[in-house]
């Protein structure tokens, strides 16, 4: 299928807005915070830009239109003409929102709603000091524009309001004049490599004169020793010779590029415009080759001043650029370059500085994917083939044992590695949750401020992708049933403004992601009295705060109609726990009535491996996941002793926990053996400790998580699959669903026939 | 194995198998291989019909054993009997079978509607009949088995 060119840079396109906007939000919760750092401003403001500028290129009017708007009153805060205060940010944040509605419709999603947009603009132009926008064009976004302006393919529209930018530089008026191309400026500095590869300076240089040899004028080429040391201390094969390089505007860029084709790896190299643009009437793509820290840098070393008049342009332009400060920040070549859709960008800056900013590169998921998998199976593969070796009796030599290990040691080395390609903070979930705050918060008529901790902790990809529905939920609830309204609020002596604490941390080989509110906490008689409506408990049961605050997870309490009446929580948290539990993880409420309510998530890090305990149930081979077993025991009769009809306990030491039958439990029938005969695993499980009962313990071993979903379907008891060495399908337990099956009572047939009055998160 | 005499026409190949003393066919485009028998993993609270899971190179699958699904009595596991990897959808399921026998193809007119036979659950899986050098071949629709095989999960 033949791809459309256009189409995949206008993805590109959109990829980066996502990022932009990202960028945009952060930047402005920051300012929120009261952060008013030049640097925080210029990024918010060159993300809006570098959104205008690509929409511009696709021809997006509607985007173009407010982002205009939207980037006029974040130039005047960025000059300091219109003070960013807390009524403005907020008016920001709107705009921010409304322009992320805006891409999305540009993108082909939902239509953006216009009067929301015009309302917004027309607030944001209220806010722009000195009336219409095109009047207030900065001055100075010109020169930080300029960097990043290879969006502007195609422009029509913004051009003409670029090309109004340029007036306001007074000095640039008398050479306004002459429409002559400005000279390239060539800084070339050979590193040792240039020469130990048999390339030499002196032909590359006598191939860019020769460009100027069609009668195009004068190439000049100083030449820098200052790096030369005296003769005694030279070493002949290091290179200390630098050339500046100047040929005339007509020469074409490419054939400049063409001359150092062959030695641009190894060499210092720098190709850029000498000063900026000399006539309004230059069209821009003319000045897309111009960054405007490259200008700065090369006015300063020593050069002939050979075309006077522009010469003496740039060192203007470099006063000009150096005292005030909004019209100097060096543009960071990071976001500039990821803002830009067009590669051809990074060619005409190959001077940028590319200091401590970590390299990335965009791969393909598929290809991440696919290496995933192979490691998945190499991994596999070498617990076969260590199986296989100790089976045959030749890893009873010393030197085959270690050769396994290290190659044991090789892989997991080989598989963290790759796991980690795919290991994302959460910040890309976390960033979302302003908006939706905002939103909430003023649908609910909610004061409402959200604090975020640990945004940097990184969890597989899979896992980030599906952390947002849970936490979107969480923090619904958390505002519209957890937080107070601001009256309610001050009559109970607390701040008018809720908080609500979003938080991730890793803990033992999870991650925890939590939801907080300050609010009133579960109402625990009505949440109970709207159970026993439901029929999700008999009327007479008599349950512990803890049960009760755990109801609101029971399905079918969360019915359309109970939304509106109950005033505790339990808007879809049933969605929530069911998702969470897709996940492999486990969700818990802490609540203290009329201090609020924490939702607890703790989710594996990553969906792709597992470290299990290998045991033997009845015929069955099973893994139980590692982080759950607290210890396993062989129990000495006495023990364990009988409860009630058909339950028993184990005695670990003084307390009593429930013994669970797996075989049983998972429907393979109860176990022949008897408890001492067996071993049990202590297990810690969302209902508290409890032992399982199985036959044998083989081993601990890391295990490829396989779904189970992908071909068949989720199955109560079993988190997943994996393959044992033996190439055979293990079952993965998933212990919070045996547990909660063992307290129904094992299931005959199919789960779903089993009505309990007891609902699953009471057991769960 | 014998090719179909009207291969020459235009219609959709088919794979025909045996469960029992019936023959059965399904769409070649949906088969992705046929395996020896290998012993599935059962899984708990799973259907009767679903013998357990295998591995199919790190793919984890179900093993669906026709001859319950179909009604026809439950196949007692050898390594006689083979497993059709197919393709349903956005899934790949194993199927249990007795033996595969044929690759045939057919157009589509010369599939018969299947005739009303009251109360006979195999219906429910069958888009058709084949008639073929004197031997029927019914011809299974995939689909409807893995949405009879969700609904019934669900």
């Amino acid at each position: 299928m033949a791809e459309d060119p256009m189409e995949a840079i206008r993805a590109t396109f959109f990829i980066e807005c996502d990022e932009l906007l990202a960028q945009l939000e952060e930047g402005l919760l920051a300012m929120e915070q009261g952060d008013t750092d030049p640097e925080t401003i210029n990024s918010v403001f060159r993300a809006v830009h570098s959104v205008k500028g690509g929409a511009g290129a696709f021809g997006l009017d509607p985007l173009v239109r407010f982002s205009h708007v939207f980037e006029t009153l974040l130039d005047q805060i960025r000059s300091g003409k219109v003070e960013p205060s807390e009524a403005i940010v907020a008016a920001l944040l709107r705009a921010a929102d409304m322009l992320a509605d805006h891409v999305t419709a540009a993108r082909g999603g939902a239509a953006a709603d216009e009067a929301r947009s015009s309302q917004i603009g027309e607030a944001l132009m209220a806010l722009t000091a000195g009336g219409s926008p095109e009047a207030i064009e900065p001055e100075s976004a010109e020169i930080e524009g300029l960097a990043f302006k290879p969006l502007t393919i195609t422009l029509d529209g913004p051009s003409d309001l670029e090309a109004t930018d340029f007036a306001p530089i007074p000095f640039a008026a008398p050479f306004a004049a002459p429409p002559v191309e400005a000279g390239w400026v060539i800084s070339f500095r050979p590193h040792d490599a240039l020469y130990a590869k048999a390339n030499d300076s002196a032909l590359v240089l006598r191939e860019l004169t020769g460009l100027c040899d069609e009668g195009l004028g004068q190439a000049t080429v100083t030449f820098d020793d200052s790096a030369l040391p005296g003769l005694e201390a030279m070493e002949p094969r290091e290179a200390y010779l630098a050339w500046t390089i100047r040929l005339p505007g007509s020469v074409a860029e490419d054939d400049i590029r063409e001359a150092f084709a062959f030695v641009d790896e190894d060499c210092d190299l720098d190709i850029a415009r000498e000063g900026v643009e000399g006539s309004p009437t230059m069209d821009s793509s003319g000045s897309d080759e111009i960054a405007a820290f490259d200008i700065s840098a090369l006015i300063q070393p020593p050069i002939e001043a050979e075309p006077p008049p522009l010469d003496l342009l740039g060192s203007l332009l470099a006063q000009a650029q150096e005292p005030p400060p909004a019209a100097a920040p060096a543009p960071p070549p990071k976001p500039v370059a990821a803002a830009d859709p067009a590669p051809k960008a990074d060619a005409a800056a190959p001077g940028a500085p590319q200091a401590a900013v970590p390299q990335t590169i965009r791969v393909d998921l598929d290809r991440v994917d696919r290496l995933i998998n192979l490691v998945g199976e190499m991994v596999i593969n070498q617990a076969m083939l260590a199986q296989r070796v100790m089976e045959s009796g030749a890893g009873k030599a010393a030197d085959v044992n270690l050769a396994l290990a290290e190659l044991e040691l090789l892989t997991r080395g080989i598989q963290d590695s790759v796991m980690a390609i795919r290991a994302q903070p959460v910040k890309s979930v976390f960033q979302r949750m302003p908006r939706l705050v905002r939103e909430v918060a003023e649908a609910t008529g909610k004061r409402v401020r959200l604090v975020t901790e640990g945004e940097g902790t990184e969890v597989d990809k899979t896992v980030v992708e599906r952390l947002s529905d849970p936490i979107t939920h969480m923090i619904r609830n958390a505002i519209d049933h957890g937080l107070e309204t601001p009256a309610e609020r001050e009559a109970n002596g607390k701040s008018g403004e809720g908080v609500v604490r979003l938080t991730a941390a890793h803990r033992s080989g999870r991650i925890v992601i939590e939801v907080a509110d300050d609010g009133k906490g579960v109402d625990r008689p009505r949440v109970k009295a709207k159970a026993i409506e439901n029929g999700l408990i008999a009327p007479d049961a008599q349950l512990s705060d803890e049960e009760i605050d755990n109801l609101i997870f029971a399905p079918g309490f969360s019915t359309a109609s109970a939304v509106s009446d109950i005033s505790g929580r339990g808007v879809g948290m049933d969605v929530v726990k069911r998702s969470v539990q897709a996940l492999g993880g486990r969700i818990s409420i802490i609540s203290t009535p009329g201090q609020g309510s924490r939702f607890s998530l703790s989710l594996p890090l990553t969906l792709a491996v597992l470290d299990g305990m290998v045991v033997t149930v009845g015929k069955q081979t099973l893994v139980a996941p590692l982080t759950a077993i607290i210890e396993s025991l062989r129990p000495r009769p006495g023990e364990v002793r009988p409860l009630g009809p058909n339950q028993r306990v184990l005695q670990i030491r003084d307390e009593y926990v429930p013994l669970i039958d797996t075989g049983a439990a998972l429907g393979f029938g109860p176990s022949a053996l008897s408890p001492s005969e067996g071993v049990v695993l202590l297990v810690e499980s969302e209902a508290g400790r409890v032992a399982l009962m199985v036959d044998h313990i083989q081993g601990q071993r890391q295990v490829v998580i396989k779904s189970l979903e992908t071909n068949y379907q989720a199955t109560e008891g079993v988190a997943a699959a994996t393959i044992l060495g033996d190439g055979r399908v293990a079952l993965i337990l998933d212990i919070d669903g045996l547990v909660a099956t063992h307290r129904r009572g094992a299931p005959k047939t199919d789960s779903s026939t089993s009505q309990s009055p007891i609902p699953m998160a009471l057991a769960g | 194995m014998t090719q179909a005499a009207d291969s020459a026409h235009e219609g959709s190949e088919l794979i025909s198998f045996r469960i029992g003393e019936q023959e059965f066919c399904v769409d070649i485009m949906a088969v992705r291989e046929i395996r020896g028998w290998t012993p599935a993993t059962p899984v708990p609270h799973s259907q009767r019909f679903v013998k357990g899971v295998i591995n199919l190179r790190g793919a984890v699958l179900p093993v669906v054993d026709l001859a319950d699904r179909l009604g026809i009595g439950v196949a007692e596991e050898s390594a006689r009997h083979v497993i059709i990897v197919a393709q349903i959808r956005d899934r790949i399921v194993g199927l249990l079978v007795d033996a595969v026998c044929d690759i045939l193809s057919t157009a589509e007119h010369k599939i018969q509607r299947t005739p009303d036979l009251a109360g006979d659950p195999m219906q429910n899986f069958i888009r058709g009949l084949i008639t073929l050098e004197g031997r029927m071949i019914s011809l299974i629709d995939l689909d409807l088995i893995l949405d009879q095989t969700r609904a019934e999960a669900a």
